[in-house]
């Protein structure tokens, strides 16, 4: 007897496994759900939300949601990066491979592709690639909302400054991209759990899991360089691009960590998936190998980020002291003087020519000023020109861990102890009654 | 010029940490050939189907598939498909949508599809969405799936699964065609009449090892006494006969009480004989059938002796 001979198979090539994969996706009415929505929903919202009186002034740019449409995107940011952003990566990232286990698939896609290696590749594309639509299309939608809503008003900034519509435009889309990193480090590790634990639920849920852990420690009093190492900060570091100058130094550094996060997860996700026994149809994922392989060098990585950032940076306190928070309260209330001077028809005054100063103390100068807490004081002197007289403001601060901070005017009632004030125009809310401003806990960035 | 092999397995094992799935086995499939592979749960049937796919690699033994010795896993050669546990569709799509899909994947056209639909019957339900469908025509559009590569070696884990008559009827005819178009098909099922219905060869599985293999002809004459339904115009008569024949016994209880039914048990010749004394004493046969199929009968015998010499 004789043998046919026929030509050897050779795998099929990534990008049609990456079009496979994509038709796959997008074909789950799941998914086509989470386009419409983040499509549709920020917009909406924004544009709901900024014709409102009462606005979420607990939010960062919350409070000038209805002074200028490029608020909108920023308060979606900082929705997304605590609960969306973990959720769209656990529906898509997290469910890419146990999506065969669930319907039994693995064999057909192993004999039509024969290749693990495009396999893994085809799936890891296309869930990034969805992914990234659904982040453009809450970013593009929410723009749009407060835009149309709102108009292109000029943006205050996190230290009081007036960012053109131009600058803003800019700095919102470098907002948005920076949080691409973190989002990358969790799809990564959306990848690892589909893998890892396949049919398992705790598969699809890890992302959401993950990044409710890490905003949880993100909350807890802990050094700056273990903050930094965390994967989540990136979705908290934009905040530095909306000061003067941006506060680049954690922005680049927990972006650099997000990207090692999400090489490091998704090549452990490549060799489990390598050592996977594709021959059993009743695999319900790798169990105790997934803890070893997948979640102990995830735990070695933050330990080795720390080191080197600790050793990197100042960065093994709060990075919230004293020098810090006198600096950013009186630089930002510089800049809003102006705009209030600017609401009030007053003559306008340089920063130089104010030399705002702030004397800041906290718990009554009891205890050392540094650190988080909300009984940080501030008393804000001030000169203007031909007057002899000082001017002094109050402030009550309530500073969290990330350094962001509130603060509250406390009087005199003419300059910041009103939430509103009477402008030739009628009344106006009073840009010095509250605002948000930004310690960077870093000390990288130039004193300006 | 000699016969063709599609497939050529010589003493290939398969284990699986303690279990051993496959133990020495030989097979030979000719290209043009239904080949059945039967054997209880457990006899290592999809194992065998998956390193004929190139799922994975024995760890002892070679196979040649088409020629091509299979090395390394996923790297069976072209003309080989089908499908194992299940014909691995995705619900979310349209029986055309799984097919194009899978088409573009393989960087192929979609011209055959509307054919691949129609050769299984599917063709009206082409634009509606798998997770609607049930067994049959999953079991259907996963053989369409593989029709689209035009293949040289079909490989189908229980094809007839769900099939309601209708469905079995398109599938066989499929078969058939392909077989005589030279493709060879090796299929596994727990369905005999089946098996006896589609295949010219067949192999038996017991615990991993091979209690025969070669033509399903040389099965069913093999020594083995057969139980026959006879169904005459004179009951009667047909039973003295029967009782007259020597090499046959009647069997006390057809477990039904049908009238003018008998059974007889017998060896193939005693069988013939009995028919050639029906004709003789002018007594019309109207049915003349085995109760349980010789597939069956030689199946279970050799599936039973293999299991107590464990």
């Amino acid at each position: 007897m004789t043998v046919v001979d026929a030509p050897v198979a050779r795998p099929v090539p990534v990008t049609r496994g990456y079009r496979f994969e994509l038709v796959k996706l997008l074909s789950q009415w799941r998914i086509r759900l989470l386009v419409i929505a983040c499509w549709i929903a920020p917009a909406l919202f924004v544009a709901a939300v900024s014709q409102q009186s009462s606005l979420p002034v607990d939010t960062l740019f919350g409070r000038w949601m209805n002074a200028t449409g490029w608020a909108g995107p920023l308060v979606m940011l900082g929705f997304a990066g605590v609960y969306a952003l973990p959720l769209l990566t656990s529906l898509v990232a997290g469910d890419v491979f146990a999506a065969e286990d669930r319907l039994g698939t693995w064999r057909h896609l192993l004999v039509a592709v024969r290749s693990y290696r495009h396999i893994f590749l085809a799936k890891t594309l296309a869930s990034l690639t969805v992914i990234l639509l659904l982040v453009a299309g809450m970013a593009i939608s929410s723009a749009v909302g407060g835009l149309v809503a709102v108009g292109g008003q000029d943006l205050v900034g996190l230290d009081g400054h007036l960012l053109g519509s131009a600058d803003a435009f800019a700095r919102v889309l470098l907002a948005w991209v920076s949080v691409l990193a973190p989002t990358l480090a969790l799809a990564a590790i959306g990848l690892l759990g589909s893998v890892a634990l396949g049919r398992s639920p705790m598969g699809l849920l890890l992302p959401v899991v993950v990044a409710l852990a890490l905003d949880l420690a993100q909350m807890l009093p802990m050094p700056v360089a273990v903050r930094l190492a965390l994967p989540s900060y990136a979705f908290i570091a934009w905040n530095g691009l909306f000061t003067s100058p941006a506060q680049l130094g954690p922005l680049l550094i927990s972006i650099a960590v997000c990207l090692v996060w999400a090489v490091t997860a998704t090549a452990l996700a490549y060799m489990l998936f390598l050592r996977r026994d594709f021959t059993s149809a009743s695999y319900e994922g790798t169990g105790r190998r997934a803890i070893t392989a997948g979640a102990l060098p995830l735990v070695g990585l933050i330990g080795a980020a720390v080191v080197i950032i600790a050793a990197a940076t100042p960065a093994l306190g709060s990075g919230i002291d004293q020098d810090k928070v006198q600096r950013s309260v009186a630089t930002a209330f510089g800049h809003l003087y102006r705009l209030q001077a600017g609401q009030l028809n007053r003559p306008d005054v340089t920063e130089e020519q104010l030399a705002a100063t702030a004397a800041c103390t906290k718990g009554d100068g009891l205890i050392a000023a540094e650190g988080p807490g909300n009984d940080w004081r501030c008393v804000v002197s001030w000169h203007l020109p031909g007057v002899a007289a000082t001017g002094s403001a109050i402030y009550q601060l309530d500073i969290t861990s990330d350094g962001h901070y509130v603060a509250d005017g406390d009087g005199p009632k003419e300059v910041n102890g009103y939430f509103q004030v009477r402008t030739p125009a009628g009344d106006q809310p009073n840009p010095l009654w509250q605002f948000d401003g930004n310690v960077e806990l870093l000390s990288t960035t130039s004193k300006g | 010029m000699g016969t063709t092999l599609a497939v050529r397995a010589r003493g290939i094992s398969k284990y699986f940490g303690e279990v051993v799935a496959l133990d020495g086995v030989d097979v030979e499939v000719e290209q043009g050939r239904i080949h059945g592979l039967v054997g209880p749960n457990g006899a290592g049937k999809t194992t065998l189907l998956g390193l004929l796919l190139g799922l994975s690699v024995p760890d002892e033994g070679q196979i040649e598939v088409l020629g091509t010795v299979v090395g390394r896993a996923l790297t069976a050669p072209d003309g080989v498909a089908g499908f194992v546990e299940g014909p691995g569709l995705y619900p979310s799509l349209t029986a055309r949508r799984n097919l194009a899909a899978l088409a573009a994947l393989r960087g192929e056209g979609v011209s055959g599809i509307d054919e691949a639909l129609h050769d299984v019957g599917l063709t009206d339900v082409a634009d509606d969405r798998v997770r609607g469908f049930s067994l049959g025509m999953r079991q259907r559009l996963g053989l369409a799936a593989a029709l689209l590569t035009k293949p040289r070696l079909l490989v189908l884990d229980e094809p007839s699964n769900g099939l309601d008559p209708a469905g079995k009827r398109h599938v066989h005819g499929v078969l058939n065609r392909l077989a005589a178009d030279g493709t060879a098909v090796v299929l596994s099922s727990h369905r005999m009449d089946d098996v006896e219905a589609l295949c010219s060869e067949v192999t038996i599985l017991a615990t991993g090892r091979v209690v025969f293999t070669g033509p399903l002809s040389k099965l069913s004459a093999d020594n083995r006494e057969l139980d026959y339904r006879l169904r005459t115009s004179d009951p009667d008569a047909a039973r003295k006969v029967a009782a007259d024949t020597p090499g046959l016994q009647l069997a006390e209880d057809t477990g039904r009480q049908d009238n003018g039914v008998l059974v007889v048990r017998g060896l193939v010749p005693a069988l013939d004989e009995l028919v050639v004394r029906l004709v003789n004493a002018s007594i019309a046969v109207r049915e003349f059938a085995p109760t349980v199929s010789p597939l069956e009968v030689a199946f279970l015998d050799l599936t039973e002796q293999q299991e107590a010499g464990r």
